[in-house]
């Protein structure tokens, strides 16, 4: 007989933090691989550095701390901020670009509050945030997908770029990147062109998003379905979040289909779909409710549209979820459930 | 035959396992050789024990009588000698001894005198109540309330349905499942005895749809004995729907107040087995001495038993084959609720409906503790709509009025949020430390408030006890006074005399006292009575003796 005494339930559930955060980088998988397949090796090498740098300060973090080192790193959600960071830089960013970010993320964003599971914001947006308002101008230096560009960048020359700087002899940044779909449609919208008129004068809009983008964001889609096949999210949090964006832009859409491009296109461009399925779905800084999630997607949903249509920035999954995360505590306070028994409002 | 069903929130489809002891039907066990029969086997007041040890006892003859009205009394399981009343190791969650009355059986089994009623429906409910009462019957679906308080509903209580609940959710268990399939008839019986005393309108038997067998046999009894006023109802199999709470809501959409009881709905809830064990009582005039008990998990032969009361654990294991190879622990009832058992010398009691031998491959599903990352898996699966994670929060912090304001008395202890759990907190262990932590506060607040109270009663007690002795004194002088007046009509006139004297005295002083408040000259009259006590002592002292 055990000489541990402890008490019911003695039965316990398959899952643990462990499957959840792995569940999530399985599912990022496909899509980072069609990144990389289309945009260069980049993205890969962003990876790479930020779970590093991720793992390394999360470790020195506790170690200093003086808490058990082993089960924090293995728990997987340390990849996790560091998958989605990488995810969401420039492909082609500076190592110390990626390591700013990620050292951020992980020690400022979430140890310094406390670790796994105090965290009040998304560590992953933070440290995306962070960078963005810091070095606007790598942030936004965006390669081209590579059948569009001028230029070929093997994966030596990128790691040497982002290493050292240095481009190949004869090949300048320009030739290589370009503005994103959402950048371009918000800068010509800005000159008082019309969609059709964007869309046809630029190679880089695809059947509906971004030709390249298209297919990442697709696979970010069929990523965040396996998720909730496999009950590690809900859908809540998803269909919020998307139907808020596609109700904003069908509304304006409608209104002018000139100047608003359609619910589709702000879908599958920028960050909407990662953001749907990986970002608004953290457990930690969401809402804890299924009506509670439906809320805190709904709400990025409304404030990415406002922010991509009317802000300053093309696009605004970040912001929307860290401006939800402070809304997190409201909404749990005022969703909380009818317990058994007692009348409403009880 | 279909009848509404209503949905209650959360819950788990759990692995049930049941196959593993529900094929073959219930053998009786062997008499043990000793008996163990603890006076407190039920939630209320523990029995009191009315035998002596060396005192030979009959099958089915009252060692220990039930002591106030929520208390029920304890039969010998078997005929022998009382060998002593002593505390022994009980199963209980404490793994604390308790006073226990044993028996040495002599092998003869032999029965004290029943009284069978012949036709229940000639009793009065008020009789039918005693006869159940005093058979010793207390709920057998774990909690073990005496039978027949939820059976006296009061007069002015109207009750609309009596549920059976045959659904027993919890994985493992199959005694209910093997006593409806076995013994439908008794069960039948038993709810017809129950349908009389509370006047319900409607019985209806709640069983998980994963018995077909049981329903079958349920139905085929109900059609065979007439009682078309019995209902065999089907719902979903759905972890806790054996809950009180949680069947009642699904068979009749109402939920039972928090706080409340299901007869504030008009609903009575008994388990299945307390319906057997009531048409034993009434209709063969036997007490409850014994309940079907499942021996499963890392068990050399799952099966089902009908236990004596009183059995030691350790010898009804060995009749299932004894515990295997890796078993790390063993539980009195299921994986969810049970509880650890520290001995294995410890009895069968009326509430234990199963001994769960757990062994070290089904405990190895539970990894590592981690922090919460508020994934909300608890809440989702609380059937309570209770919100685990703001529970457990404020459990830890201590934080006790929270923790009420989030209702925690109304938790269940189901163990559906630490199932979930992926951070494995043992969130259930977190509720029940502030319930536990709650109730001694309590407990402390009332005996400070019964110390205040007594602290000022004797105060007043005192004050009183000192005026009388005042007023007694005072009467007493009066007395002595009247009887030597003389000598007091002497010292009035010296006293008078010398009065005089100082009024003359104080009139020739120069007194700026004219116009003065009330206040002030009351002052003035303190000030010159304590410089005349100063300048005339011995006056004061004289005068003084008779003053009282």
């Amino acid at each position: 007989m055990a000489q541990s005494y402890a008490s019911s339930p003695f039965a316990h559930a398959p899952s643990n933090v462990t499957r959840v955060m792995l569940d999530v980088v399985y599912a990022l998988v496909p899509a980072a691989l069609a990144y990389a397949w289309l945009f260069g090796p980049g993205v890969l090498v962003n990876i790479l550095i930020a779970s590093i740098v991720a793992l390394a300060g999360e470790a020195l973090v506790l170690a200093w701390r003086g808490t058990a080192v082993r089960p924090a790193l293995t728990d997987g959600s340390a990849l996790v901020t560091a998958l989605l960071l990488g995810l969401a830089l420039p492909p082609l960013s500076p190592w110390w670009l990626v390591t700013v970010g990620a050292l951020f993320a992980i020690v400022i964003a979430k140890q310094l509050y406390g670790g796994l599971g105090y965290n009040p914001f998304n560590p992953a947006m933070v440290g995306y945030v962070a960078l963005l308002i810091s070095f606007p101008l790598e942030m936004t230096t965006w390669l081209a997908p590579a059948e569009l560009r001028e230029g070929h960048l093997g994966l030596g020359a990128m790691l040497a770029y982002v290493f050292t700087g240095d481009l190949p002899a004869g090949l300048v940044m320009d030739a290589l990147t370009g503005a994103t779909p959402l950048d371009t449609m918000k800068t010509q919208l800005g000159l008082e062109r019309t969609i059709p008129e964007i869309r046809a004068a630029s190679p880089i809009f695809g059947q509906v998003g971004g030709t390249g983008w298209e297919v990442v964001n697709g696979l970010y889609l069929l990523g965040g379905l396996w998720l909730l096949f496999r009950r590690t999210i809900t859908w809540h949090a998803p269909v919020g979040m998307l139907g808020a964006l596609f109700v904003m832009a069908g509304i304006f859409h409608l209104y002018n289909p000139d100047s608003y491009p359609g619910p589709l296109f702000h879908i599958v461009s920028g960050g909407a779909l990662l953001g749907a399925f990986f970002i608004v779905t953290d457990p930690t800084s969401g809402a804890t409710s299924n009506k509670g999630r439906l809320i805190f997607g709904a709400g990025a949903g409304v404030l990415v549209y406002l922010i991509r249509t009317f802000g300053g920035y093309p696009d605004a999954v970040a912001f929307s979820v860290l401006l939800m995360n402070m809304a997190a505590p409201t909404i749990d306070y005022y969703t909380q459930p009818r317990v058994y028994g007692h009348a409403r409002g009880e | 035959m279909s009848r509404q069903l209503w949905r209650f929130h959360g819950g788990l489809h759990l692995p049930d396992h049941k196959e593993l002891s529900s094929g073959e039907p219930v053998v009786e066990a062997i008499v043990p050789r000793q008996l163990i029969l603890p006076i407190h086997q039920h939630i209320g007041v523990p029995a009191e024990p009315v035998v002596e040890p060396g005192q030979r006892v009959l099958k089915g003859q009252v060692v220990a009588k039930a002591d106030g009205y929520v208390s029920a009394p304890v039969h010998a399981s078997s005929s022998g000698t009382v060998v002593a009343i002593e505390p022994r190791p009980v199963p209980h969650p404490s793994g604390l001894s308790a006073l226990c009355v044993v028996i040495e059986t002599d092998g003869e089994d032999r029965w004290t005198e029943r009284q069978p009623v012949a036709d229940y429906k000639e009793l009065d409910p008020s009789e039918l109540r005693n006869v159940i009462r005093d058979a010793g019957i207390v709920g057998l679906g774990g909690a073990g309330f005496p039978a027949f308080i939820k059976l006296n509903p009061g007069a002015r209580t109207a009750i609309d349905t009596l549920v059976l609940n045959g659904s027993e959710c919890e994985p493992y268990i199959t005694c209910d499942d093997r006593l409806m399939r076995d013994r439908p008839d008794e069960i039948i019986a038993g709810a017809r005895i129950m349908r009389h005393a509370l006047h319900a309108r409607e019985c209806v038997i709640g069983i998980e749809d994963n018995k077909p067998e049981a329903v079958a046999a349920l139905r085929e009894a109900i059609a065979r004995m007439q009682a078309t006023e019995i209902e065999v109802v089907v719902v979903p199999t759905h972890y806790p729907t054996g809950g009180e709470k949680q069947l009642i809501k699904v068979l009749t959409g109402k939920e039972v107040p928090s706080q409340g009881l299901p007869l504030d709905v008009g609903v009575v809830c008994h388990n299945v087995g307390t319906a057997a064990a009531v048409h034993r009582a009434v209709e063969r005039g036997e007490p409850l001495i014994s309940r079907v008990v499942t021996l499963t998990g890392g068990v050399g032969h799952p099966r089902n038993m009908e236990v004596r009361i009183g059995t030691p654990v350790e010898e009804l294991l060995a009749q299932a084959g004894g515990t295997l190879e890796g078993v790390e622990r063993l539980l009195v009832g299921g994986p969810m609720m049970g509880f650890d058992l520290r001995h294995r010398d410890a009895p069968i009691v009326k509430t234990a409906n199963c001994l769960l031998a757990i062994t070290g491959e089904m405990a190895a599903s539970r990894g590592p503790v981690r922090p919460c990352i508020r994934c909300g898996a608890c809440a989702e699966a609380c059937p309570v709509s209770l919100l685990p994670q703001q529970l457990y929060w404020y459990s830890r912090a201590k934080d006790f009025d929270k923790v009420q304001d989030y209702n925690l008395f109304d938790c269940i202890e189901c163990g559906c949020c630490a199932y979930v759990c992926p951070s494995n907190l043992p969130l259930v262990q977190y509720f029940r430390f502030a319930k536990t932590e709650i109730w001694a506060q309590e407990r402390e607040k009332q005996a400070a408030e019964l110390a205040r109270r007594r602290h000022e009663f004797r105060t007043e007690r005192i004050e009183r006890e000192k005026a009388e002795r005042a007023a007694r004194l005072a009467q007493k002088k009066a007395m002595v006074a009247k009887s030597d007046s003389a000598e007091d009509k002497k010292k009035a006139a010296i006293k008078a005399a010398m009065e005089r004297a100082k009024a003359k005295k104080s009139a020739t002083e120069p007194k700026n006292t004219e116009n003065l408040t009330e206040a002030q000259q009351r002052q003035i009259a303190e000030a010159d009575a304590r410089r005349a006590e100063k300048k005339a002592p011995v006056d004061s002292e004289a005068s003084g003796g008779n003053e009282e």
